[in-house]
């Protein structure tokens, strides 16, 4: 586990998943991570429908322009204490899509992110330690 | 009513951002209580500009693009627009190669079919399926990784032949793999074809006639399911797929009779899960030795795609449907245009029949039912006298999961 992280969770961490443009691949990692194999989801951790009970708004894709309000709308939803996850090259960097005209991203352009996970798409190894250190920073937060 | 007023109906939007699996696409449906009258799709909101990015790049470098147009296709997309480009070009692959691609084409299936199975199962409220499914996906992914060392995207495509070759010591693990999933098969098809939950929610729901079907161009399982016999493998067989005996998977295989609902979609895609492992196991054993790339020497290669003219497609089964690439060059380093056709384009008409006279709480299990890029939604709101009031996709999600129970009473 993370550096920074006590040993007992104070409450479970709710995550929002917010697709903007992603071509699936990182999503379906994401479902992957929650499901029997790297069983996520007994940690607490757990996908949610609305942006308003989460916790980390986990986002992949690149951004596209007709979503770009839309992301933003999601984050301003999502109460405080909270951190964002940027999950995906293309998210990241914009990776193969770097010089499409039709994208406002990458991320950091439109959201504050707090943690990168790099990978296209990433393992749902990646995707998990890339939660526990959003956990890390919720906590460090709170405790301000 | 009863004051001769006439029923009013009001409009539910759903999208574009919702936490289904796939991309984002809008909707308008029209509610009469709880029937839904009309729907309107709105797409466009994940293009990213590919076919574009596509004519500054050389076809070695638009694969990479390729096989990042959908992460659950990756296979199909980058093998489309090489078919297409090997037309133009005229470049012979070797049979062994053919083999190869049937069998990562075929192993990509069944990632797809057991993938939306659990999808499936979820949108009705039966999350035990949905960890069960996955977990007998995490096996075809484990023989993905070993294939071609990534899990989604597989890397595995070039032009004149495949990356990677499968060589004597890998076939064991490649059986056992086989094996493992030929056994829970059984396990998938006695819940998904007998138990009672899916029988309630999937007989009779969303329903696509032979001649909508037909009408409305649908490819893929969805055709399949409503009786109409398409399937690009067999029609026009491309790989080594003429050398297979290969049959059309309709549901009347198993049930005597083609209804074209969701449960006959659910018995065609476990048909093919099971054909497909059975076309992996086949290729394996006749499989011919040789080389698995035509042009080893990558500058050679893009030596020699410089300088081609013309137009080709390509065209393919993939686990949806028909994918169609078209590509022209003009005797440069790039290709000129390039245009892209994935099966859910021709699979999102269908849905207005389907989705017609259902209710709300069908609205996920029928848009799932085509494998598609939507199933539950993030917001609804309801425009209802003037005034807005929201739905969380939670909410849609329960109403799902209640008509379930209900019907279990």
């Amino acid at each position: 586990m993370a550096k920074g992280l006590t040993k007992a969770f104070k409450k479970a961490l709710w995550v929002y998943h917010c697709n903007s443009g992603s071509c699936n691949g990182c999503d379906i990692e994401i479902i992957a991570a929650l499901c029997p194999r790297y069983d996520a989801e007994r940690f607490g951790i757990k996908l949610v429908g609305s942006p308003r009970h989460a916790d980390v708004l986990l986002i992949t894709g690149p951004v596209t322009r007709q979503l770009v309000e839309k992301v933003k709308r999601a984050y301003e939803q999502m109460p405080d204490p909270k951190a964002v996850l940027c999950v995906g090259n293309c998210g990241n960097t914009g990776d193969v899509f770097y010089e499409a005209y039709n994208l406002v991203g990458p991320i950091d352009n439109v959201l504050p992110v707090d943690v990168h996970v790099i990978g296209c798409p990433p393992r749902p190894e990646n995707i998990i330690y890339g939660v526990v250190k959003a956990w890390t920073k919720l906590e460090t937060l709170e405790a301000k | 009513m009863s004051k001769g007023k006439t029923k009013t109906s009001y409009q539910i939007p759903i999208g574009p951002i919702h936490p289904a699996l796939k991309e984002p696409v809008q909707f308008n449906f029209e509610i009469e209580g709880e029937k839904i009258v009309d729907v309107d799709i709105k797409l466009g909101q994940v293009h990213r500009s590919i076919e574009w990015a596509a004519t500054k790049r050389n076809p070695v470098q638009v694969l990479y693009l390729a096989e990042r147009i959908c992460g659950i296709c990756s296979y199909c997309h980058p093998m489309a627009f090489t078919l297409a480009t090997e037309r133009v070009a005229k470049i012979e692959v070797p049979e062994r190669a053919q083999y190869l691609r049937i069998i990562h084409q075929e192993l990509e299936r069944i990632c797809s079919h057991v993938l939306w199975a659990g999808v499936a199962a979820h949108e009705i409220g039966f999350d035990t399926v949905l960890f069960l499914t996955w977990q007998i996906r995490e096996t075809a992914l484990d023989l993905t990784e070993y294939l071609c060392g990534n899990r989604i995207t597989k890397g595995i495509t070039m032009i004149g032949g495949v990356r990677r070759d499968i060589t004597s010591d890998m076939l064991p693990y490649i059986n056992e793999k086989l094996n493992l999933i030929k056994g829970s098969w059984e396990k998938l098809r006695k819940i998904f074809l007998e138990d009672k939950t899916f029988q309630l929610r999937s007989q009779g729901c969303g329903v696509l006639t032979k001649e909508d079907a037909l009408k409305l161009c649908a490819v893929g399982p969805l055709a399949r399911a409503s009786g109409v016999k398409k399937d690009v493998r067999i029609d026009q067989p491309y790989f080594s797929f003429g050398d297979f005996d290969i049959e059309y998977m309709t549901p009347d295989i198993v049930t005597g009779e083609v209804n074209g609902d969701v449960y006959d979609r659910i018995i065609v895609r476990l048909l093919e899960v099971k054909q497909s492992v059975e076309l992996i196991g086949e290729s394996i054993d006749r499989m011919p030795e040789g080389e698995i790339v035509s042009e080893p020497k990558l500058v050679k290669l893009l030596n020699q795609l410089k300088k081609i003219e013309g137009e080709g497609i390509g065209r393919m089964e993939a686990p949806r449907g028909e994918v169609f690439h078209y590509v022209k060059y003009m005797n440069a380093e790039s290709p000129y245009s390039w245009k892209v056709r994935a099966p859910t384009y021709s699979n999102v008409l269908p849905w207005i029949p389907m989705f017609m006279g259902e209710q709300i709480a069908d609205i996920p299990i029928v848009a799932a039912s085509t494998d598609p890029c939507m199933s539950c939604t993030n917001r609804v709101g309801i425009v209802k006298n003037g005034r807005q009031s929201y739905m969380t996709s939670e909410q849609l999600h329960h109403l799902s999961v209640k008509k379930t129970k209900e019907l279990m009473k």
